[in-house]
């Protein structure tokens, strides 16, 4: 069923009894070409790209959970590309242009909303390097303005831009950055691709990864899981923070820690944040949802975690960064918060790559920013998978790049995950 | 999350500072200038500085006890729960390291 106005007008007459689940609940089938280990925001995406640009629908999606259950249903929903690497960059760029045309392609409403992002800058060394990170993005054709205090007191009027400690000197501003319905995304990735003949199987955990013992290079042939066993000529592993624990089934050592992140939500206030606004100095970013909720958040908890739950000394942080930033926010009332399991690489980058052994493929390490990498993510892994050779975007997502000495480390932090 | 100092005894998590996997403290030999740039000792080296086991369960790890003593501490917690069932001295941990290379 294809979704559009004469659908929701139908609908809505006939009293909303002609509406059908959005994709099936298949059984699994005993072979696949490609099996996509998680059933994420990027294992969704990628399924969808598989089948719309290269045609491969002998797939199975393989999900432990729900769709949702993961980081693609905890993230605070911002899409970006204002990164400064030439590694990072056009990826970014790519993924965000994939975002401008995401709900027509698919068919879905994921609420994509390009209400603008602003960094801001307490110092002429961090304005200086604003202005280095903005000719880097618009050298990538992804826009970008500098602004000066006063830009930043018209554009927020709330923020505290005379504070004694990080006073605030300018900012970063990306116009066509934004906020997507988060697990909309999945929904919609997960109904295009099921469109497509593809298999999103949830409630199926990988337990183990099989390999041919008698062929050279041992390649893979297919995943054990709680529903049975299931063969495939081509495992594409995506499962962000449970990385460590699924390659580990492979015998395979990564460059990555997993790590917690919070986030939090306070009740529904009329419209005051206009875009997204980050403070990195006080370890603080924010944006209002579209119910009114002020979705906020910080700093990793910083020690490996995989408990999807973080402690109390990171809320009080976050609680001082945004009071330091906007007093206003003192009078707001927190509603939720929660945890999610980030991927930290060891420089803050991404992996889309070939293992080592045959037929198996990696995908993860996107720390902190993996929503807004979605489609882009998906686009270059099914590039990879549908034609082994590596997307010209995502060249420098290689797993060797620590041995061949080509990190591509965005914040200069070196080889410490809890410092990206 | 409070960590158990074997001095101090208990400590709250935010005085101090996280480095990551202990097996950082068996950092590998290889100083030997004719073995610098062989490929066993760029492997050895690349593993110590960017692989990790990052379990998902016990996990001993290094603390650094900035707002306190400045103690390195060996601590073993559980990923999964942040049950913690162990803390050492790094000192007495590296020491017996050594040793037990020694008698090697
Ligand atoms: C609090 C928080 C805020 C964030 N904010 C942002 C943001 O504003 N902008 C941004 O760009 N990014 C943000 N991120 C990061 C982003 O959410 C992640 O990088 C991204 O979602 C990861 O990709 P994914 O969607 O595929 O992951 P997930 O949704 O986590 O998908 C992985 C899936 O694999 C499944 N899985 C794991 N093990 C197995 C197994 N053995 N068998 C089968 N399935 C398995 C899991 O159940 C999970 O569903 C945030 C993350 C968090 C936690």
């Amino acid at each position: 069923m294809r979704y559009n106005v004469w659908q929701v007008l139908k609908q809505g007459l006939t009293g909303h009894k002609g509406w059908q689940p959005a994709f099936r609940n298949p059984e699994p089938k005993p072979a696949y070409d490609i099996v996509i280990v998680g059933g994420g925001g990027h294992g969704l995406a990628t399924a969808w790209y598989l089948a719309s640009v290269h045609g491969i629908t002998n797939v199975a999606v393989l999900e432990k959970g729900w769709l949702g259950s993961g980081n693609i249903g905890r993230n605070t929903t911002i899409i970006r590309s204002n990164y400064l690497l030439p590694d990072n960059e056009p990826f970014y760029e790519l993924s965000l242009k994939l975002w401008e045309g995401l709900e027509q392609d698919i068919n879905y409403n994921a609420m994509v909303s390009q209400r603008g992002i602003l960094n801001l800058a307490h110092s002429d060394a961090q304005v200086d390097a604003f202005a280095r990170r903005g000719n880097a993005m618009h050298l990538a054709g992804a826009g970008g303005t500098l602004l000066d205090t006063a830009g930043v007191r018209k554009l927020c009027p709330f923020v505290n831009v005379d504070s004694a400690r990080f006073p605030i000197k300018g900012g970063l501003w990306q116009a066509r950055a934004g906020t997507v319905r988060h697990d909309a995304v999945a929904w919609g990735f997960a109904r295009a691709a099921d469109t497509r003949g593809i298999d999103v199987i949830q409630n199926c955990e990988v337990t183990g990864i099989r390999r041919h013992p008698n062929v050279s290079g041992s390649p893979v042939t297919g995943v054990d899981t709680s529903r049975g066993f299931i063969a495939a000529a081509k495992v594409a592993v995506c499962v962000a923070g449970n990385s460590g624990r699924v390659m580990a089934m492979a015998g395979r050592r990564l460059p990555i820690e997993s790590h917690v992140l919070q986030a939090f939500v306070s009740e529904g206030l009329k419209p005051t944040i206009p875009g997204v606004v980050t403070y990195g100095a006080g370890h603080f970013y924010i944006s209002q949802s579209d119910k009114g909720g002020l979705v906020y958040g910080g700093d990793i908890d910083g020690y490996n975690s995989y408990a999807q739950r973080g402690n109390l000394p990171l809320v009080e942080d976050v609680a001082e960064g945004g009071m330091s930033l906007m007093p206003m926010i003192g009078r707001a009332k927190l509603l939720r918060s929660w945890g999610g399991l980030m991927d930290m690489s060891m420089d803050g980058s991404p992996f889309i790559d070939k293992t080592d052994i045959p037929g198996l493929y990696f995908n993860g390490g996107w720390c902190y920013g993996g929503f807004k990498a979605t489609p882009g993510s998906g686009f270059c892994y099914a590039h990879l998978l549908a034609t082994d050779t590596p997307h010209e975007f995502a060249t420098g997502y290689r797993l060797d790049r620590f041995r061949s000495g080509h990190p591509i480390d965005e914040r200069g932090a070196g080889a410490q995950p809890n410092l990206h | 999350m409070k960590l158990p100092h074997p001095l101090l005894g208990l400590r709250p998590v935010s005085e101090f500072i996280y480095l990551g996997d202990a097996s950082l403290i068996q950092r590998p030999a290889g100083q030997d200038p004719s073995q610098l740039g062989d490929d066993a000792t760029i492997d050895a080296f690349h593993d110590y500085v960017y692989l990790r086991d990052n379990p998902a369960g016990v996990h001993r790890e290094l603390w650094f006890h900035e707002q306190g003593d400045r103690s390195w501490l060996v601590v073993t917690r559980n990923t999964v729960t942040h049950e913690i069932t162990g803390c050492e001295l790094a000192r007495d941990v590296a020491t017996a390291h050594h040793h037990a290379r020694e008698r090697q």
